[in-house]
């Protein structure tokens, strides 16, 4: 029916989104298995991230790319606050008030977005944007290859964050059993502070990977989270690998599926993925029943 | 709070309403009642399946929307007489509601689960909306404005007010009965504690059932309500997250599983609303910021809303 | 004396922990039964596969002479099997008075009618002068008393309770004792799981004890105290015959 060289093209270009959609549900997935709280605000957070991006650009010229170290730190900074500041003080240990709160700091940071940009859309424009390079024989956009490595790459350090340092240590701990680490005196409260902190750096870093290839809208952060949260639903509530070869693979069911059936009904496809692995597999392919 | 004495609080409350038309003349202040009253209904549709039933759902535009467009559909496509049409659009909320909400907790979703479902089946339902020709994709339905009651238009506002200050009175009525029955007291035990509620011989399943269903249906009057009285619907507007978003705040914000918490949580948001307009101008977003940060704030400091706050008095 | 509750080979796994296993147990009707053991032994997910909150992996529970296994929790409440769980979970947003009234409109419809009967059902258990509070704020004993009325209200006529006096103090012990006795004085038929020897000695007619998920003894509290497997049970590997031993030494001592 397809060309050879479009579908490996589509494949390829879907693994480069799927990587950063990995890493948009890493984060996810992250501040759910150590407060295990969802995070509705991840998607407007990850909005805000885009604009710190747009702006750095086109306020200060500094390329996304060069910018990562600083989006990181700046997405941290607002994580660790917000967990510290709101969302640990509305929880009291309640599930319904998480949600209410992180659905309202959604609202917030959306509508913020939507009052003082309208619903403009905006690209950047860097020197890179259109260059273009051949994998096998297909063109991929130069960005996305960017993009997919990037992801990765911060995946990796993640991953070795969580495993290999005390740090990484204390947050399985916590995530594991909140009461016994505070009982051998791990800081519960500052470890689910970092842990959104990191859940939102990883918004970070993936924003700084976006911008070149994507657009920015007060909308945009919606159209990332859903999908995010399917990602993390099928790969497993809490579970890295899964999040991480969700990420993957939903990316090239995406750019398949757009390719067959046109993008909004691509869209639904998702949706009802979703909405199915929740009914009917709401442990995922990696996680643990009970979540 | 005892039975008999809300109930007078109710009526009085209701009279109070009725009399607006008769002593307000300012179109303006009337518009702005009837918001105040859609609001109320909105939020107490929510409260029966969020307040009561404890299962918060991100996505009650889904309901309002399937009201909104399948009273316009089938005026405008189907030529029904309004009044038929009212019914069979509040039973197709309804039928939405039995099957969401039976599917939903026949799957054993609860928490955030749920609220994500009903987050994607809301957006799910915009996308197919804005997809269809039948619903007029993204140009939306407009209805032609007959003003005659037969039509279920009304030629001024008063009319309208009645219309809606009557399916508000049953909003009360249900929470009135939920406080006060067998039902209502399952409802909650199931919220509280599901398993102790099983224990004790209660069909969680069917009763959740039953609650978002009704839910769904008082949510779908919403939606026949709006498209009477604006005469025009689109994907937007019927499944956007506004009203998904208003109906939870205001319920959130005066008091969950209240008789006036509804109310209030309307009220709040109104006022707030237009100290909001009259400061910033009618720039898009500011209102919903308002009500985001309000959800934010009251459930950081006053968590049982403002019904709560004045029952400590 | 017929059974109200037997069964046959009752059993259960999660993955590779036999949680339950091979359990064939019986409780006479109108008796008070006791289920003891060390912990862990598998009495809370017995309690589990008995009202329905479990489904076994083999075996069968008979009620009533009525084959109930796997049967939906609520079903079993309906038809006269009541429990309470091992940590009281009240209906926090509401009183006590409508804690116990929804426990009583399994068989009143109306509201008046089912407060009504949650009034006469506090003053068996002894909640009266609490009915107005909010069920959060009770104490531990208050707590237990509030799942025990609850689970009567549904008027059973076969009462399973999860420990309901751990956490009370010897004072709330005694005065729960008689307030159970007297449930089975009015034809409910008691099966408890106890820690509380005294109230094991003193309430049942028949226990019957588990450890690693399988019933290792049963007959009169008596017997059942004596029995060197029960004393092994709890107290380890070979004590029986230290315990025997050392009242064989003692005595030559002498």
């Amino acid at each position: 029916m397809f060309d050879p060289s479009i579908i490996w093209a589509s494949v390829l270009n879907g693994l480069t989104t799927g990587a950063i959609y990995a890493l948009i549900a890493l984060g996810l997935t992250l501040i759910y298995g150590v407060l295990h709280i969802v995070n509705f605000a991840h998607g407007s957070a990850l909005m805000v991230a885009m604009y710190g991006v747009y702006f750095l650009f086109v306020k200060a010229h500094v390329d996304p790319y060069m910018a990562l170290p600083l989006m990181i730190a700046a997405m941290f900074a607002f994580g660790y606050l917000l967990q510290r500041v709101v969302i640990a003080r509305a929880a009291r240990g309640n599930e319904q008030s998480v949600l209410l709160v992180t659905l309202g700091i959604s609202i917030v940071l959306t509508n913020l977005a939507l009052f003082a940009f309208k619903s403009d859309t905006n690209t950047i424009d860097t020197p890179y944007s259109l260059q273009t390079v051949d994998i096998l024989g297909a063109a991929i956009a130069l960005p996305k290859v960017v993009a997919f490595f990037g992801a990765l790459a911060v995946a990796a350090l993640l991953l070795v964050l969580i495993n290999w340092t005390s740090l990484g240590r204390a947050i399985r701990a916590v995530s594991r059993e909140q009461r016994g680490a505070r009982v051998v005196g791990i800081d519960v409260e500052r470890i689910y502070a970092l842990s959104f902190g990191i859940g939102l750096a990883c918004l970070g870093a993936a924003a700084c990977f976006l911008l070149p290839a994507y657009y920015v809208n007060p909308q945009v952060g919606d159209d990332f989270v859903l999908i995010a949260f399917t990602i993390v639903v099928l790969g497993g509530m809490g579970s890295f690998m899964g999040a991480l070869w969700g990420g993957l693979i939903i990316g090239v069911v995406e750019s398949l599926g757009g390719l067959w059936f046109g993008d909004s009904l691509g869209q639904m496809g998702i949706f009802l993925l979703f909405v199915a692995v929740l009914a009917f597999r709401p442990q995922g392919m990696f996680g643990r029943k009970g979540a | 709070m005892k039975l008999q004495h809300t109930v007078i609080a109710v009526v009085a409350v209701l009279g109070a309403f009725a009399l607006a038309p008769v002593v307000i003349s300012s179109g303006f202040l009337l518009s702005l009642l009837i918001m105040v009253l859609l609001t109320t209904l909105m939020a107490q549709a929510w409260n029966i399946l969020g307040g009561f039933g404890g299962q918060l759902s991100f996505g009650h535009a889904a309901f309002f929307g399937t009201g909104a467009y399948a009273m316009a559909i089938l005026q405008v496509h189907a030529g029904l007489n309004a009044w038929l049409a009212l019914v069979l659009a509040l039973a197709a909320s309804a039928i939405l509601g039995a099957v969401i909400g039976g599917l939903a907790f026949r799957y054993g979703l609860r928490g955030s689960y749920f609220s994500l479902v009903t987050l994607a089946i809301a957006e799910l339902l915009r996308i197919l909306a804005n997809a269809v020709p039948f619903t007029g994709a993204g140009v939306g339905i407009q209805l032609p404005l007959h003003a005659s009651l037969s039509s279920l238009q009304f030629a001024d506002k008063t009319g309208y007010l009645y219309f809606l200050l009557a399916f508000v009175a049953i909003g009360f009525a249900l929470s009135l009965w939920l406080r006060h029955s067998r039902f209502g007291a399952y409802l909650l035990a199931t919220r509280d504690s599901e398993s102790s509620a099983q224990a004790l011989g209660i069909n969680v399943q069917r009763i959740k059932l039953l609650a978002t269903a009704i839910s769904a249906f008082l949510m779908g009057v919403a939606g026949v309500f709006y498209v009477q009285y604006f005469q025009y619907i689109d994907p937007g507007i019927a499944y956007g997250t506004a009203f998904s978003v208003q109906a939870l705040v205001a319920a959130v914000i005066g008091g969950t599983a209240t008789v006036f918490g509804p109310l209030l949580g309307a009220l709040a948001l109104q006022i707030l609303g237009e100290l909001t307009r009259n400061l910033m101008g009618g720039a898009p977003g500011v209102s919903l910021v308002i009500y985001g940060a309000l959800l934010v704030l009251m459930v950081m400091f006053f968590p049982r809303g403002v019904a709560g706050v004045l029952k400590k008095r | 004396m017929t059974n109200i509750l037997e069964t046959k080979s009752l059993s259960i796994s999660f993955g590779n922990l036999k949680a339950v296993s091979d359990v064939s147990m019986n409780v006479a009707a109108s008796s008070i039964t006791a289920l003891i053991g060390p912990n862990g032994a598998g009495k809370t997910t017995l309690f589990g596969l008995l009202s329905g909150f479990l489904a076994p992996t083999a075996g069968s529970v008979t009620f009533n002479d009525h084959d109930v296994t796997g049967m939906l929790p609520y079903r079993m409440c309906r038809l006269g099997l009541a429990r309470t769980f091992q940590i009281a979970m009240p209906f926090a947003s509401q009183t006590v008075r409508e804690n116990i009234a929804v426990g009583a409109h399994l068989h009143e419809k109306k509201r008046g009618a089912a407060l009504e009967f949650a009034d006469a059902i506090a003053e068996r258990v002894g909640l009266t002068d609490q009915l107005g509070k909010s069920a959060s704020s009770l104490t531990v004993g208050g707590r237990k008393r509030l799942e025990l009325a609850r689970a009567l209200a549904t008027r059973p006529t076969l009462l399973l309770l999860d420990e309901v006096l751990a956490g009370l103090n010897p004072q709330e012990v005694a005065g729960m004792i008689p307030v159970i006795r007297g449930i089975c004085a009015d034809g409910v038929t008691v099966l408890m799981i106890e820690h509380v020897m005294q109230a094991v000695m003193n309430l049942a007619s028949h226990v019957w004890v588990l450890a690693g998920g399988q019933l290792i003894a049963n007959g009169t509290p008596g017997e059942v105290t004596r029995d060197p497997h029960v004393i092994e049970a709890y107290l380890g590997h070979g004590m029986a015959t230290r315990i025997a031993q050392m009242g064989r030494d003692e005595v030559s001592h002498v």
